[in-house]
Protein backbone atom coordinates (compact mmCIF):
# COMPACT_ATOMS: atom_id res chain seq x y z
CA UNK A 1 0.00 0.00 0.00
CA UNK A 2 1.37 3.16 -1.11
CA UNK A 3 1.06 6.42 1.27
CA UNK A 4 2.14 9.33 -0.95
CA UNK A 5 2.07 9.45 -4.84
CA UNK A 6 2.25 12.34 -7.31
CA UNK A 7 0.89 12.26 -10.72
CA UNK A 8 1.97 14.99 -13.24
CA UNK A 9 0.88 14.96 -17.42
CA UNK A 10 4.00 16.67 -19.15
CA UNK A 11 3.34 17.75 -22.87
CA UNK A 12 5.98 17.38 -25.77
CA UNK A 13 7.25 20.77 -24.48
CA UNK A 14 7.71 20.62 -21.27
CA UNK A 15 4.98 21.69 -19.97
CA UNK A 16 3.08 20.08 -17.10
CA UNK A 17 -0.74 20.19 -18.09
CA UNK A 18 -2.02 18.00 -15.70
CA UNK A 19 -1.13 17.54 -11.60
CA UNK A 20 -2.87 15.09 -9.11
CA UNK A 21 -1.48 14.33 -5.87
CA UNK A 22 -2.67 11.56 -3.45
CA UNK A 23 -1.90 10.81 0.51
CA UNK A 24 0.24 13.69 0.90
CA UNK A 25 2.06 13.52 4.05
CA UNK A 26 3.52 16.47 6.28
CA UNK A 27 5.11 19.02 3.70
CA UNK A 28 8.09 20.32 5.67
CA UNK A 29 8.54 24.40 5.04
CA UNK A 30 11.56 24.27 3.26
CA UNK A 31 10.55 21.78 1.07
CA UNK A 32 7.16 22.35 0.12
CA UNK A 33 7.30 21.66 -3.92
CA UNK A 34 9.74 18.57 -3.03
CA UNK A 35 7.96 15.92 -5.01
CA UNK A 36 7.46 18.65 -8.11
CA UNK A 37 10.83 19.11 -7.68
CA UNK A 38 11.79 15.30 -8.04
CA UNK A 39 9.77 14.72 -11.19
CA UNK A 40 10.83 17.89 -12.78
CA UNK A 41 14.90 16.56 -12.10
CA UNK A 42 13.80 13.34 -13.66
CA UNK A 43 12.68 14.98 -16.82
CA UNK A 44 16.31 14.59 -18.66
CA UNK A 45 16.96 10.90 -17.56
CA UNK A 46 13.25 10.11 -19.42
CA UNK A 47 13.94 12.00 -22.64
CA UNK A 48 17.21 10.05 -23.06
CA UNK A 49 15.33 6.95 -22.53
CA UNK A 50 12.72 7.36 -24.78
CA UNK A 51 14.51 7.14 -27.45
CA UNK A 52 16.38 3.83 -26.75
CA UNK A 53 13.11 2.14 -26.36
CA UNK A 54 9.81 1.53 -28.69
CA UNK A 55 8.14 0.78 -25.56
CA UNK A 56 6.06 2.76 -23.74
CA UNK A 57 6.36 1.95 -20.37
CA UNK A 58 9.56 2.77 -19.03
CA UNK A 59 9.07 1.75 -15.58
CA UNK A 60 10.96 3.48 -12.88
CA UNK A 61 13.64 5.82 -14.18
CA UNK A 62 14.74 7.13 -10.79
CA UNK A 63 14.85 6.90 -7.27
CA UNK A 64 14.58 9.59 -4.76
CA UNK A 65 15.25 8.37 -0.87
CA UNK A 66 12.25 5.65 -0.83
CA UNK A 67 10.25 7.14 -3.51
CA UNK A 68 10.39 5.89 -6.87
CA UNK A 69 9.68 7.85 -9.97
CA UNK A 70 8.13 5.89 -13.16
CA UNK A 71 7.04 7.13 -16.58
CA UNK A 72 4.91 6.50 -19.38
CA UNK A 73 5.69 7.93 -22.61
CA UNK A 74 3.18 8.16 -25.30
CA UNK A 75 3.36 8.54 -29.27
CA UNK A 76 3.52 11.92 -29.13
CA UNK A 77 5.84 12.46 -26.62
CA UNK A 78 3.59 13.06 -24.14
CA UNK A 79 5.04 11.72 -20.39
CA UNK A 80 3.02 10.56 -17.74
CA UNK A 81 5.30 10.91 -14.62
CA UNK A 82 4.48 9.26 -11.36
CA UNK A 83 6.00 9.17 -8.11
CA UNK A 84 5.32 6.93 -5.88
CA UNK A 85 6.52 4.29 -2.78
CA UNK A 86 4.77 0.97 -4.08
CA UNK A 87 6.24 -1.78 -5.17
CA UNK A 88 3.06 -3.15 -7.54
CA UNK A 89 4.74 -2.63 -11.31
CA UNK A 90 1.43 -4.20 -13.16
CA UNK A 91 -0.24 -1.90 -11.25
CA UNK A 92 1.55 1.28 -12.22
CA UNK A 93 1.39 0.16 -15.48
CA UNK A 94 -2.40 -0.70 -15.91
CA UNK A 95 -3.12 2.95 -14.30
CA UNK A 96 -1.08 4.20 -16.97
CA UNK A 97 -3.06 2.54 -19.27
CA UNK A 98 -6.00 3.53 -18.15
CA UNK A 99 -4.89 7.46 -17.98
CA UNK A 100 -3.57 6.67 -21.68
CA UNK A 101 -7.22 6.41 -22.66
CA UNK A 102 -8.56 9.10 -20.67
CA UNK A 103 -6.04 11.22 -22.23
CA UNK A 104 -6.64 10.48 -26.06
CA UNK A 105 -10.51 11.01 -25.10
CA UNK A 106 -9.95 14.45 -23.79
CA UNK A 107 -7.09 15.50 -26.75
CA UNK A 108 -8.97 14.06 -29.45
CA UNK A 109 -11.64 17.26 -30.10
CA UNK A 110 -9.77 19.86 -32.61
CA UNK A 111 -11.03 22.69 -30.73
CA UNK A 112 -8.69 21.54 -27.37
CA UNK A 113 -4.90 22.15 -28.26
CA UNK A 114 -2.59 19.29 -27.47
CA UNK A 115 -0.24 21.69 -25.21
CA UNK A 116 -3.02 23.05 -23.64
CA UNK A 117 -3.88 22.15 -19.85
CA UNK A 118 -6.28 19.19 -19.29
CA UNK A 119 -9.74 21.74 -18.76
CA UNK A 120 -12.09 18.44 -18.04
CA UNK A 121 -11.02 18.88 -14.45
CA UNK A 122 -14.17 17.81 -12.23
CA UNK A 123 -14.58 14.35 -14.46
CA UNK A 124 -10.82 13.64 -14.95
CA UNK A 125 -10.05 14.66 -11.19
CA UNK A 126 -12.50 12.05 -10.00
CA UNK A 127 -11.53 9.30 -12.29
CA UNK A 128 -7.65 9.52 -11.86
CA UNK A 129 -8.49 9.84 -7.65
CA UNK A 130 -10.44 6.77 -8.24
CA UNK A 131 -8.28 4.51 -10.76
CA UNK A 132 -5.01 5.49 -8.13
CA UNK A 133 -6.84 4.45 -4.56
CA UNK A 134 -7.54 1.25 -6.41
CA UNK A 135 -4.12 0.80 -7.49
CA UNK A 136 -2.35 1.67 -4.71
CA UNK B 1 -32.94 10.42 -42.31
CA UNK B 2 -31.16 11.80 -39.70
CA UNK B 3 -30.53 10.24 -36.65
CA UNK B 4 -32.73 6.88 -37.43
CA UNK B 5 -30.00 4.54 -36.28
CA UNK B 6 -29.67 3.88 -32.88
CA UNK B 7 -27.01 5.20 -31.49
CA UNK B 8 -26.25 4.94 -27.69
CA UNK B 9 -25.71 7.99 -25.95
CA UNK B 10 -22.94 8.35 -23.65
CA UNK B 11 -23.28 11.43 -20.98
CA UNK B 12 -19.74 12.31 -20.56
CA UNK B 13 -17.18 11.97 -23.95
CA UNK B 14 -15.00 10.17 -21.42
CA UNK B 15 -17.11 7.49 -21.29
CA UNK B 16 -16.68 6.88 -25.11
CA UNK B 17 -15.18 3.55 -25.93
CA UNK B 18 -12.11 4.52 -28.46
CA UNK B 19 -12.81 1.56 -30.68
CA UNK B 20 -13.18 1.69 -34.53
CA UNK B 21 -16.81 2.06 -34.60
CA UNK B 22 -17.59 3.18 -38.38
CA UNK B 23 -14.64 2.71 -40.60
CA UNK B 24 -16.12 4.60 -43.59
CA UNK B 25 -17.14 8.07 -44.10
CA UNK B 26 -19.28 9.04 -46.85
CA UNK B 27 -16.51 10.48 -49.70
CA UNK B 28 -19.27 13.30 -50.94
CA UNK B 29 -19.68 14.54 -47.53
CA UNK B 30 -16.38 14.99 -47.12
CA UNK B 31 -15.38 16.67 -50.31
CA UNK B 32 -18.50 19.00 -49.57
CA UNK B 33 -16.25 19.78 -46.15
CA UNK B 34 -13.21 20.01 -47.77
CA UNK B 35 -14.27 22.51 -50.72
CA UNK B 36 -16.13 24.72 -48.09
CA UNK B 37 -12.99 24.60 -45.76
CA UNK B 38 -10.92 25.74 -49.14
CA UNK B 39 -13.11 28.49 -49.86
CA UNK B 40 -13.42 29.68 -46.58
CA UNK B 41 -9.77 30.20 -46.00
CA UNK B 42 -9.50 32.03 -49.83
CA UNK B 43 -12.28 35.02 -48.44
CA UNK B 44 -9.56 35.18 -45.67
CA UNK B 45 -6.23 35.53 -46.97
CA UNK B 46 -4.37 37.65 -49.84
CA UNK B 47 -1.76 35.23 -51.38
CA UNK B 48 -1.42 31.61 -52.53
CA UNK B 49 1.66 31.43 -49.72
CA UNK B 50 -0.38 32.14 -47.05
CA UNK B 51 -3.47 29.59 -48.16
CA UNK B 52 -1.47 26.66 -48.16
CA UNK B 53 -0.52 27.65 -44.65
CA UNK B 54 -3.74 27.89 -43.57
CA UNK B 55 -4.71 24.19 -45.30
CA UNK B 56 -1.02 23.06 -43.23
CA UNK B 57 -2.58 24.33 -39.93
CA UNK B 58 -5.70 22.56 -40.80
CA UNK B 59 -4.04 19.65 -41.58
CA UNK B 60 -1.05 19.54 -38.80
CA UNK B 61 -3.67 19.38 -35.88
CA UNK B 62 -5.22 16.01 -37.45
CA UNK B 63 -1.85 14.60 -37.76
CA UNK B 64 -1.03 15.70 -34.41
CA UNK B 65 -4.16 13.38 -33.06
CA UNK B 66 -3.98 10.35 -35.98
CA UNK B 67 -0.44 9.79 -34.33
CA UNK B 68 -1.54 8.93 -30.67
CA UNK B 69 -4.96 7.48 -31.71
CA UNK B 70 -3.33 5.02 -34.10
CA UNK B 71 -0.55 4.16 -32.28
CA UNK B 72 -2.68 3.26 -29.31
CA UNK B 73 -5.52 1.43 -30.98
CA UNK B 74 -3.67 0.01 -34.19
CA UNK B 75 0.18 -0.87 -32.80
CA UNK B 76 -0.60 -2.07 -29.52
CA UNK B 77 1.15 1.49 -27.90
CA UNK B 78 4.75 0.87 -29.22
CA UNK B 79 5.84 4.18 -30.05
CA UNK B 80 8.48 4.96 -33.18
CA UNK B 81 12.21 5.84 -32.53
CA UNK B 82 13.47 5.40 -36.04
CA UNK B 83 13.49 7.39 -39.16
CA UNK B 84 12.43 4.33 -41.41
CA UNK B 85 10.13 3.66 -38.53
CA UNK B 86 8.33 6.64 -38.72
CA UNK B 87 7.96 6.82 -42.59
CA UNK B 88 6.68 3.04 -43.08
CA UNK B 89 4.31 4.07 -40.44
CA UNK B 90 2.98 7.04 -42.31
CA UNK B 91 3.20 5.51 -45.94
CA UNK B 92 0.69 2.19 -44.94
CA UNK B 93 -1.07 2.56 -41.38
CA UNK B 94 -1.74 6.44 -41.66
CA UNK B 95 -2.73 6.33 -45.23
CA UNK B 96 -5.27 3.05 -45.10
CA UNK B 97 -6.73 4.17 -41.84
CA UNK B 98 -7.34 7.69 -43.38
CA UNK B 99 -7.86 7.33 -47.30
CA UNK B 100 -8.69 3.81 -47.54
CA UNK B 101 -5.59 2.59 -49.25
CA UNK B 102 -1.64 2.08 -48.80
CA UNK B 103 -0.11 4.77 -50.39
CA UNK B 104 1.54 4.65 -53.74
CA UNK B 105 5.42 4.63 -53.44
CA UNK B 106 7.36 5.85 -50.67
CA UNK B 107 11.06 7.06 -51.79
CA UNK B 108 14.02 8.71 -50.51
CA UNK B 109 15.29 11.57 -51.93
CA UNK B 110 18.32 11.20 -54.54
CA UNK B 111 19.95 14.56 -54.69
CA UNK B 112 19.74 15.49 -50.36
CA UNK B 113 20.01 13.14 -47.29
CA UNK B 114 17.26 14.69 -45.60
CA UNK B 115 14.50 13.98 -48.04
CA UNK B 116 11.93 11.52 -48.49
CA UNK B 117 8.82 11.39 -50.80
CA UNK B 118 5.44 10.08 -50.66
CA UNK B 119 3.93 9.80 -53.61
CA UNK B 120 0.18 9.07 -54.90
CA UNK B 121 -1.40 9.06 -58.27
CA UNK B 122 -4.68 10.86 -57.32
CA UNK B 123 -4.69 12.19 -53.85
CA UNK B 124 -7.78 12.04 -52.27
CA UNK B 125 -8.34 15.42 -51.31
CA UNK B 126 -7.85 16.86 -54.44
CA UNK B 127 -9.98 14.42 -56.47
CA UNK B 128 -12.90 16.92 -57.09
CA UNK B 129 -10.43 20.15 -57.63
CA UNK B 130 -9.02 21.79 -60.34
CA UNK B 131 -6.93 24.79 -60.08
CA UNK B 132 -7.38 27.69 -61.79
CA UNK B 133 -4.23 28.90 -63.83
CA UNK B 134 -4.11 32.44 -62.10
CA UNK B 135 -2.93 30.28 -58.92
CA UNK B 136 0.21 28.87 -60.44
CA UNK B 137 1.21 26.04 -58.20
CA UNK B 138 -1.11 25.71 -55.50
CA UNK B 139 -2.07 22.32 -54.25
CA UNK B 140 -4.92 21.70 -51.98
CA UNK B 141 -2.46 18.83 -50.85
CA UNK B 142 -1.11 20.95 -48.50
CA UNK B 143 -3.75 19.45 -46.07
CA UNK B 144 -2.38 16.47 -46.24
CA UNK B 145 0.92 17.99 -45.93
CA UNK B 146 0.00 18.93 -42.99
CA UNK B 147 -1.36 15.79 -41.64
CA UNK B 148 2.13 14.19 -42.26
CA UNK B 149 3.72 16.95 -40.53
CA UNK B 150 1.73 16.73 -37.54
CA UNK B 151 2.40 12.97 -37.36
CA UNK B 152 6.47 13.62 -37.94
CA UNK B 153 6.47 16.55 -35.29
CA UNK B 154 4.69 15.01 -32.61
CA UNK B 155 6.92 11.74 -33.07
CA UNK B 156 10.06 13.93 -32.66
CA UNK B 157 11.12 13.99 -36.15
CA UNK B 158 10.21 17.75 -37.41
CA UNK B 159 10.58 18.26 -40.95
CA UNK B 160 9.29 20.41 -43.70
CA UNK B 161 6.63 18.86 -45.96
CA UNK B 162 4.58 20.59 -48.92
CA UNK B 163 2.99 18.99 -51.79
CA UNK B 164 3.94 19.29 -55.42
CA UNK B 165 2.58 18.03 -58.95
CA UNK B 166 4.36 15.94 -60.84
CA UNK B 167 3.48 15.67 -64.19
CA UNK B 168 3.79 12.71 -65.86
CA UNK B 169 4.06 11.32 -69.51
CA UNK B 170 0.56 9.69 -71.14
CA UNK B 171 -1.22 10.63 -67.93
CA UNK B 172 -4.04 13.56 -68.09
CA UNK B 173 -3.37 14.63 -64.05
CA UNK B 174 -0.17 14.88 -62.88
CA UNK B 175 1.20 13.08 -59.94
CA UNK B 176 1.12 14.47 -56.35
CA UNK B 177 3.76 13.79 -54.33
CA UNK B 178 4.35 14.72 -50.54
CA UNK B 179 7.86 16.34 -50.24
CA UNK B 180 9.22 15.63 -46.43
CA UNK B 181 12.56 17.12 -45.55
CA UNK B 182 13.82 16.52 -42.02
CA UNK B 183 15.51 18.98 -39.54
CA UNK B 184 19.04 18.27 -39.03
CA UNK B 185 18.56 17.15 -35.85
CA UNK B 186 16.88 14.15 -37.08
CA UNK B 187 19.72 13.01 -39.14
CA UNK B 188 21.79 13.81 -36.06
CA UNK B 189 19.90 11.78 -33.93
CA UNK B 190 19.59 8.76 -36.50
CA UNK B 191 23.61 8.73 -36.68
CA UNK B 192 23.76 8.54 -33.25
CA UNK B 193 21.52 5.31 -32.48
CA UNK B 194 23.18 3.63 -35.13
Amino acid sequence: MATTACFIIVSRNDIPIYEAEVGVAAKREDAAQLHQFILHAALDVVQDLAWTTSAMYLKSVDRFNELVVSVYVTAGHTRFMLLHDSRNDDGIKSFFQEVHELYIKVILPLLHSITWLIYMLPFFNYLLTFILSVRI
Amino acid sequence: MIGVGKVKQYGNVLDKPLNKGKTEVSLSAFAFLFSELVQYNQTQVDNIGELERRLEDAGYAVGARVLELLCHRDKGNRRETRLLGILSFVHSTVWKVLFGKVADSLEKGTEHEDEYMISEKELLVNKFISIPKDMGTFNCGAFVAGIVRGVLDGAGFPAVVTAHFVPMEGQQRPRTTILIKFAEEVLLREARLG
